[in-house]
């Protein structure tokens, strides 16, 4: 790992004025597990790190009137600990008890796990997050892609987002809080993920000088959850996932919100699943059409077509779970 | 020339204080400053669970923290788990069920058991393998681990009187 100043703020302010103006200057370490490693790699080389895990102002879950409240250096244990989270946002902490390393998820946080960086291989191994080789060629579509995208993937890139909080909180209609030395600034958590155009942006619009504070997730819903296919329980990423939040008149969907993840290099809001379950019960075949209406459009690259029949089982068995209700 | 951090913290409950680079991690920092080699680094990224040590009461990998960001905590490590010469229930059960081969791995399984007995004392099979998921074993298929650790929360009920 390259040297770097450590800085330590115990203030938000101070620690705002310790940001850089340009990515690749400054980064903010958290709880460190994408960080570290991102740096021991020297896929990161900051000239500092600032640690933000004293910064009082970033930690607590709150109830407020606007929702409920998350400190982005809440750890994911503690969101999972949370009876609030469990009890409330069901897709949410489903998706936090994914992360199946105890390890992780007491040093791992909410805020971290919207910032992480994607987990393509070609990037972490220093081809850039649009992995091209030297000729400016991309290397995904004819390269090792089984873990890739299968939807939103016409280019440039090809990687998927690594958030595992993500698809739940914009399933939620979640808002994420940045902050800056010059103010704050609210985005739906749906906008805050992008698909980068050029190797040097990033695949969140947060800017190099601002950090994520928190997220807002607005009052109850009544149905919600998370499945999330994987090959590994633990210590590994979704092959593919997916968030549902229904809102029920009686026994029919009055409206949804679909939201796939591991599939596309943001989080994946499916219209045509939601379109597919409008005035219907969800049953065993609704759930089915969704997931089928949700992969309609997909285009798998040449090692990851299985991916698409994992994300069609996701949805179903995600609105299957919802459905249910589980307390 | 690399400027040198201060850090104080309480390793196995003793105040210590090092120097230490901000870019070496606390896995390093207990390793090469601290001379408490027990903690393993087997893969050095998370994955693999050799150098777990408890930070402030819950079991994290070392590899993934910066020795300064260990200022002011508290941390326990292998070292610190028998008391004096006695050896902690979890390391007689391991030794009991034999539930090591190369050993590389046993530090971190051990520091992880104990934390799960710590906030459970009575964890079902399935806890006990789902908290020691980020703990790989190369040698032993983990059976004899998962007895061992059954072994040693029953030891440590019985302790107790009821
Ligand atoms: S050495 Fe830290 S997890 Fe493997
Ligand atoms: S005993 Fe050899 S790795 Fe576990």
């Amino acid at each position: 790992m390259q040297a770097f100043e450590y800085a330590n703020p115990s203030t938000l302010q101070e620690a705002l004025s310790l940001l850089g103006n340009r990515w690749g200057e400054v980064d903010v370490l958290a709880g460190g597990t994408d960080l570290l490693p991102l740096m021991k790699d020297e896929i990161h080389t900051p000239r500092r790190v600032v640690n933000i895990k004293n910064v009082k102002e970033l930690g607590g879950i709150q109830s407020t009137k606007a929702g409920l409240r998350i400190g982005a250096a809440v750890t994911l244990e503690e969101l999972l600990q949370s009876a609030l989270v469990r009890k409330t946002y069901p897709a949410l902490a489903d998706a936090a008890r994914g992360i199946a390393s105890p390890q992780i998820r007491n040093m791992g946080t909410v805020g971290g796990d919207l910032c992480q960086r994607p987990r393509c291989w070609y990037f972490r191994n220093g081809f850039g997050l649009l992995a091209r080789d030297a000729g400016g060629q991309a290397l995904v579509p004819g390269g090792e892609n089984q873990y890739h995208a299968i939807l939103g993937n016409s280019g440039p890139a090809y990687f998927v987002s690594a958030s595992l909080l993500g698809p739940a909180l914009i399933a939620y209609n979640a808002t994420v809080k940045l902050a800056s030395a010059s103010g704050s600034r609210d985005v739906p958590v749906e906008k805050f993920f992008v698909t980068p155009q050029n190797d040097s942006s990033r695949e969140i619009a947060l800017l190099p000088n601002e950090i994520v504070t928190g997220i807002v997730i607005p009052s109850a819903v009544t149905r919600s959850a998370t499945y999330e296919v994987r090959q590994r329980q633990a210590l590994d990423w979704p092959l593919a996932a997916a968030s549902v939040v229904l809102r029920m008149k009686g026994a029919t969907v009055a409206g949804a919100r679909v939201v796939l993840g591991h599939v596309a290099p943001t989080p994946w809001v499916s219209e045509e699943a939601a379109q597919a379950l409008a005035g219907k019960a969800i049953n065993e075949e609704t759930a089915t059409e969704a997931g089928k209406a949700a992969l309609a459009g997909a285009t798998p690259l040449s090692q990851n077509a299985y991916k698409v029949q994992l994300a069609r089982v996701a949805v179903k068995r995600a609105l299957l779970q919802a459905a249910r209700g589980r307390a | 020339m690399q400027t040198l951090t201060r850090v104080r913290a309480i390793v196995n409950e003793q105040p210590v204080e090092f120097l230490c680079e901000p870019r070496q991690s606390l896995l390093e920092c207990l390793r090469d400053i601290l001379g408490l080699t027990g903690s393993k680094e087997g893969c050095n990224d998370g994955n693999c669970g050799a150098c777990t040590v408890i930070l402030d009461g819950r079991p994290v990998n070392s590899c993934l923290v910066l020795g300064v960001e260990a200022e002011g905590c508290r941390i326990t490590t292998i070292e610190g788990i028998a008391r004096g010469t006695e050896l902690h229930p979890l390391q007689r059960a391991f030794l009991n069920q034999a539930a090591l081969q190369c050993g590389f791995c046993t530090p971190g399984l051990i520091v992880a058991a104990k934390a799960l007995l710590d906030e459970d004392p009575d964890p079902s099979e399935e806890r006990i393998r789902a908290f020691l998921a980020n703990n790989l074993c190369r040698c032993t298929g983990y059976d004899k681990v998962v007895r061992a650790v059954q072994d040693a929360a029953a030891a440590g009920r019985e302790e107790v009187p009821a």
